[in-house]
């Protein structure tokens, strides 16, 4: 009896706590919502540059979708079904010498989003540029100094959460050579120290064209970016030997050193 | 008789539940009133400079608050069932009591041991293998671990907008109701960070207010021959990485710093630990494989190093520890122990 009275009481009391110590109801599945949703760009009236990003493979405009339209020089064909990089660091050299550099300079493009594609550098000083230098992928000061905001939010989904880091670039895609499930074509290109470090510097040439900015003009460069490039000098790429990658390594780095050169210059509207 | 039981039991549910629901609130012998002294940053005497700098962070009693409750939030996983207290149990330093390695979302288990918290300001990198190169980084590890929380940052920040009461408190710690992913990891920083060890009876002892006693005092001259090179004062760890010769687990393989820096000559390597608060949380190593100090000093003594290229060189052969050094070290041990720490009611989920 008094066992069976303590036994209840047990009971009671498990079943009390059970209630009491609900946590407050959380909506089990949250509607999902996009942690970055950038308004528009504001475009600048002048003291600016606009940087278009046109994504192409090889002479063909990039699209996104499943269908194999595209190959690669090594006879394999694939599709892009996402395709993100950063381009950080950016300046300018007018045609003095003076190099004037982009403060807070991070942009992540995503060729799914038009508006990323179109960066503009504002609140430069008058003159007239004749080079661009900037970063494909995020400095290593950024990697190792803590959470950081807008482009480089983590939530962007450019950020590697076990070995941190970002992700400088990174293309997904299918392929029939793959040899990964549904035959995926997957290459994120990290590591942002060490032997296998992954930024690259580039600087398109101008060519024939400059970029003159006066306080009520902004040019807009018409920046070329040829995804076959990932594929190519100096590492030829075999999709059937490497389907997916996704580590920092001597891979990642040889794929960072074809696409240093992806950029060109098509032209400059003044 | 049954019967009976059953209407005690009836009779001791009004009982029950207001002995409960007086339990589920704040503790009333926990005062939530923090005072500025209370969330201020220092660095205790004889430590070297912080890695992590607060004044780009300053700790506010609503910035710390917040940490706080983040924290102790299953929220932040992705069935709300696992917090990150839930690893780290401020009873045994912020260690996870008599669990070899982490347990996750839906009853996974992973492969490395929930090391105890204190002290990371001093510390560059984080992780068994030094992974995550930053204190406000951390966090995002196990977020997003799929064995560990398995959430997404993205899908944690849209939980806390559409939470009642995290706006609100976002608003009161960074001055506006914008929930990002700096200021979560700011804030966890925050409460993190204030986690300071340097009241154990060894911190004591160096300050003159106590004295070891004899046995104490014997293991700590054994210490400061054979175990310090690894584990210095005051912080207990060098913050490198070595290859201890444990041998590898066959069933996970680990390779420890390398699988981070993809350098064979990192291959089997793992942080050293602080030695602080050893003595509450076991189990030991990154893989939680010893459950006793004993067990770990004759890992060290016992001369069956896994030889390996890796192997750092001062363990080639071990360490000889006789029967008496080893108990001597063990008692001192005991004295890295910070019930300050374990008691501090500012840490205590609310």
């Amino acid at each position: 009896m008094k066992h069976t009275l303590r036994c209840s009481l047990v009971v009671a009391l498990a079943a009390v706590t059970f209630f009491a110590c609900k946590p407050d109801p959380v909506d089990p599945d949250p509607t999902p919502t996009n942690p970055v949703n950038p308004p528009g760009p504001v475009i600048p009236t002048g003291s600016a540059i606009g940087i278009s990003f046109e994504n192409f493979v090889g002479n063909d405009s990039l699209i996104l979708d499943q269908v194999i339209r595209y190959q690669n020089a090594n006879g394999d064909s694939f599709c892009v079904e996402e395709y993100k990089y950063y381009i950080s660091n950016i300046s300018f050299t007018d045609n003095l010498g003076n190099t004037w550099y982009e403060n807070e300079s991070y942009h992540l493009i995503d060729a799914s989003d038009s508006n990323s594609c179109m960066v503009y550098v504002d609140n430069m000083p008058a003159g007239t540029y004749t080079s661009i230098s900037f970063m494909i992928g995020v400095d290593s000061a950024r990697n190792v100094s803590g959470s950081q905001t807008g482009a480089l939010d983590p939530a962007n989904g450019m950020f590697w959460t076990w070995n941190s880091g970002y992700i400088m670039a990174k293309i997904e895609g299918r392929s029939p050579s793959s040899t990964s499930s549904f035959n995926l074509m997957i290459y994120h290109i990290a590591g942002f120290s060490g032997p296998f470090a992954a930024q690259r510097w580039a600087s398109p040439a101008f060519g024939s064209y400059n970029a003159v900015v006066t306080t009520n003009t902004v040019p807009t460069i018409h920046m070329k970016c040829d995804v076959s490039e990932w594929f190519k000098t100096p590492n030829i790429i075999d999709v059937s030997s490497v389907s997916v990658w996704n580590t920092a390594g001597a891979q990642a780095a040889a794929i960072a050193d074809n696409y240093m050169d992806m950029f060109s210059v098509t032209s400059i509207d003044n | 008789m049954k019967r009976l039981g059953i209407i005690a039991g009836a009779f001791a549910l009004p009982f029950a539940i207001v002995l409960f629901v007086q339990s589920c609130t704040i503790d009333p012998d926990i005062p939530d009133v923090l005072s500025p002294e209370d969330v201020k940053f220092r660095i205790p005497q004889g430590f070297p400079q912080p890695s992590y700098d607060f004044s780009l962070n300053p700790v506010t009693i609503d910035g710390f608050k917040l940490g706080r409750k983040l924290f102790y939030d299953p929220l932040l996983s992705v069935d709300n069932t696992i917090s990150c207290g839930s690893c780290h149990q401020q009873f045994v330093a912020f260690a996870h009591s008599e669990h070899q390695v982490s347990h996750g979302v839906g009853g996974q288990i992973g492969t490395r041991n929930a090391p105890g918290l204190w002290n990371l300001a001093w510390h560059e990198d984080f992780m068994w293998d030094g992974g995550i190169p930053h204190i406000e980084s951390q966090p995002l590890g196990p977020i997003e671990n799929p064995v560990e929380m398995g959430e997404t940052i993205g899908n944690v920040i849209a939980k806390l907008e559409a939470s009642a009461d995290y706006p609100e408190l976002f608003e009161a710690a960074f001055g506006s109701d914008t929930i990002t992913t700096q200021r979560i990891t700011q804030a966890i920083a925050q409460f993190q960070g204030l986690m300071i060890s340097d009241n154990s009876k060894y911190d004591q002892a160096m300050r003159g207010e106590i004295s070891f006693t004899p046995q104490e005092q014997y293991g700590l001259a054994t210490f400061r021959s054979k175990c310090a090179s690894c584990h210095p004062e005051p912080l207990f760890t060098d913050h490198g990485f070595h290859n201890n010769g444990l041998p590898p687990e066959p069933t996970i393989m680990d390779a420890g710093r390398m699988m981070i820096t993809a350098n064979p000559a990192d291959s089997m390597k793992f942080k050293t630990p602080s030695l602080r608060n050893i003595a509450v949380t076991g189990p030991y190593m990154h893989d939680g494989r010893f459950t006793t100090l004993t067990q770990c000093l004759n890992h060290y003594s016992g001369g069956n190093m896994y030889q390996s290229a890796t192997l750092d060189t001062a363990l080639t052969n071990g360490i000889p520890l006789t029967a008496v050094e080893k108990s001597d070290l063990i008692a001192f041990l005991g004295t890295l122990t910070d019930y300050t720490l374990i008691e501090d009611t500012k840490f205590k989920e609310q």
